[in-house]
């Protein structure tokens, strides 16, 4: 009886709070390795298509995007309201996008410049004929891999 | 006396309590600001660039022309057809399971050739090529399951390899025609 009565006496009423930031600092560290601070700012207003036959984009040092669409209003006084293409964060013309892909594959490791991949990520009402013009500049830089960025279609 | 218990609390302990309140606010911070993006889409291999291309010619029946206008309305051989049925349209063609005469002799043989005009819209045109790499996905699913008795995603890369020669995927995309209007 005696033994029950000691153990009551020493508890302690206060919970031990000197590990809980110890606990949120792992969180905290987590979260600071996965954020993906986005680098650029987007000017063009883009809302991508859905598609059914999707595959993830891996290894996001490989992947560089192109960004076509139509301005948002707060930019359309400089860049006007039919669709641009944007690539980092500035609308650039067609005649950059080799430049564009050469800087890219300037920070790449020479093995792994094939498996660069350029991701499209146009407007679903943009009209073909800018597209196909992108596409025509990229085979001329010699970018085969390109990827049609879309949406997974909920069913 | 006074001045003995100054002392004692600066021997106390510091109190590591507001430590997590820091931890926490940064934690918040970090938690707003994450976006996880993960970008996904239909991955595809651009054919090099030639300034003449060759005209090769190829028998008619090995080929499955479809074509998108600008009004996003498609012809595929030569008549309409509906989105919905494009899927089942390209297997049948690619597969051939009657072995009709209009239809190549093997899968490996089938071309689906994809033309659109400059003012067909992307989401129309990204349609079509969702459903045509739909049809192949799901013809080499079915030979992956008939042959190795797994998904092709599951297969190693030598069976991959040998279900793609069985089905290629050849779209061949020609220059697009100057009609419609593009905004």
């Amino acid at each position: 009886m005696s033994r029950f009565r000691k153990k009551r006496g020493k508890a302690s009423p206060a919970i031990q709070t000197a590990s809980l930031p110890d606990i949120i600092f792992m969180l905290l560290f987590f979260f600071m390795v996965v954020t993906v601070l986005r680098d650029a700012d987007i000017i063009v207003q883009v809302t991508t298509p859905e598609a059914t036959e999707l595959t993830s984009l891996e290894r996001k040092s490989l992947v560089n995007y192109i960004y076509i669409g139509v301005p948002y209003e707060r930019y359309q006084h400089i860049y006007g309201s039919s669709p641009r293409i944007q690539m980092g964060d500035a609308i650039r013309g067609l005649n950059d996008i080799a430049l564009f892909i050469g800087e890219h594959r300037l920070r790449v490791p020479e093995n792994q410049i094939p498996a660069i991949t350029t991701s499209l990520r146009v407007d679903g009402d943009v009209t073909m004929g800018i597209v196909s013009d992108v596409k025509i500049e990229l085979r001329k830089a010699e970018q085969y891999k390109v990827n049609y960025s879309a949406r997974p279609r909920i069913e | 006396m006074a001045r003995k218990s100054a002392r004692d609390r600066m021997s106390n302990e510091i109190n590591a309590g507001a430590m997590a309140d820091i931890a926490f606010l940064l934690l918040i911070f970090f938690l707003v600001t994450t976006t996880i993006v993960e970008d996904r889409g239909i991955l595809v291999r651009l054919p090099p660039w030639a300034e003449d291309e060759e005209i090769e010619q190829i028998a008619d029946r090995n080929v499955l022309s479809i074509l998108v206008n600008a009004q996003n309305q498609l012809l595929v051989r030569g008549e309409r057809e509906d989105i919905s049925n494009l899927r089942e349209r390209s297997k049948e063609f690619i597969m051939n399971p009657m072995n009709l005469s209009n239809m190549p002799a093997s899968p490996r043989d089938a071309i689906i050739s994809l033309r659109n005009d400059r003012g067909t819209s992307y989401e129309t045109y990204l349609e079509v090529y969702n459903e045509i790499m739909g049809a192949y996905n799901e013809l080499r699913d079915e030979l992956a399951e008939s042959m190795f008795g797994e998904k092709y995603e599951d297969l190693n890369i030598d069976q991959r390899r040998e279900i793609r020669s069985e089905i290629p995927m050849i779209i061949s995309e020609a220059e697009p025609t100057e009609f419609g209007e593009e905004r």
